[in-house]
């Protein structure tokens, strides 16, 4: 049986199992053991996630590109303090808008502990882009299937076993308006934060010695310029491609500058339920 | 014929892109890709941006990003 079936089946206990312990602690965010970030698709429900983990009142809409800045919460569960950050919608982490951009520096250099990409079930095409493009850099992933309500309405059957098999992470099938699903999303992720669950996430090969060695060589340099970068292989990958943000980011030292996690000035302002 | 020529309520299949480095993977992380469906639903009160529906989203494009998309209406 593989790792992501384990954690499915751990998710799908006795319901209860987890918002029995969940302790909604809203915007008191100061001292966490974890960083969990909410990414994903513009209008797959990633505010409804985070009002429902939270207790927050982060604006939710049905039109898309709402949520443009990022907002924090926090929670509790098995003990310890998780952070969570609910990011505006994106395409990709490739070529971003200006919104889109302050998702993906966040995933790419915020280094989020756990990384919950919500999907929408009734668009999987669409939305397996972004999942794919996040299991790149990180192998701390959670895929929220949502929506999963709408897509029964529209006789779509996903079959999430063969996807977690698949993508090689952890796939939590969810209606969050409902609060179905928030259990076991849950589990998912306190089971990836703490290590219990070993991710072995589907990555792209490239087999083309001259670019591995290409690579190889940017990373090391970029490895010399910039401490402790997460990701080097990634920003390689995007100078060879000419991304000019990249490029800038390099030449400009700015590169990764987020990575404290709380460097971003001004936060949307939540209210407490 | 480009995408900016569908009329609203037409689908056309996608043949090829025009634009280049940063436009062109916009356009491909849009789901743009040779073979996609594209439906023009409709174009804003000034006809520009026109909404496409795309691999079931609705997205704006500019009738500059749409002029560089070759397309092949549905009969
Ligand atoms: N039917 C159904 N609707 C949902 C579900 N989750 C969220 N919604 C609705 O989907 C719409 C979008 O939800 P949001 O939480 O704002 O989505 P978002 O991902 O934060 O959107 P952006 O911030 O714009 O990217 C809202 O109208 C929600 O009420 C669900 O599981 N089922
Ligand atoms: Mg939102």
């Amino acid at each position: 049986m593989s790792h992501a079936e384990t954690a499915i089946q751990c998710g799908s206990c006795a319901s209860g199992c987890n918002t029995a312990h969940l302790a909604k602690l809203g915007i008191k965010t100061g001292n966490w053991d974890y960083v969990v970030a909410l990414a994903g698709n513009p209008n797959t429900g990633k505010s409804t996630i985070f009002n429902a983990l939270t207790g927050l009142n982060q604006h939710v809409g049905n039109w898309a590109g709402k949520t443009v800045t990022r907002a924090e919460g926090a929670f509790t569960l098995g003990g310890k303090k998780f952070k969570l950050v609910d990011l505006p919608g994106t395409y990709s982490l490739l070529s971003t808008s200006v919104d889109e951009e302050i998702a993906r520096d966040f995933v790419l250099f915020g280094k989020p502990d756990v990384t919950v990409v919500v999907a929408d079930a009734t668009r999987l095409e669409r939305n397996l882009n972004l999942v794919l493009q996040i299991l790149e850099i990180t192998d701390r992933a959670v895929v929220a299937l949502n929506l999963i309500d709408e897509a029964g309405r529209n006789n779509i059957k996903v079959d999430e076993r063969s996807l977690a098999r698949d993508l090689g992470v952890p796939v939590v099938s969810m209606a969050a308006r409902s609060g179905k699903g928030v259990d076991e999303l849950l589990g998912a992720i306190e089971q990836v934060s703490s290590g219990e669950f070993q991710a072995r996430p589907h990555r792209i090969k490239y087999t083309d010695d001259i670019l591995e060695n290409a690579i190889d060589t940017l990373a090391t340099q970029l490895h010399g310029q910039f401490e402790d970068l997460p990701n080097a292989r990634w920003v390689a990958l995007r100078l060879l491609e000419g991304d000019e943000s990249i490029i800038n980011a390099v030449q400009t030292a700015t590169l990764g500058t987020v990575r404290a996690a709380n460097v971003f000035p001004p936060l949307v302002q939540l209210e407490a339920r | 014929m480009t995408l900016n020529m569908l009329k609203a309520g037409r689908t056309a299949t996608v043949k090829g892109i025009y634009s280049k480095d940063t436009e062109r993977r916009r356009m491909v992380d849009l789901g743009i890709l040779p073979g996609t469906l594209i439906e023009n639903v409709m174009a804003s009160p000034l006809g520009d941006p026109v909404a496409y529906r795309i691999r079931s989203a609705v997205i704006a494009l500019r009738r500059e990003q749409a002029e560089l998309i070759e397309v092949e209406e549905e009969g």
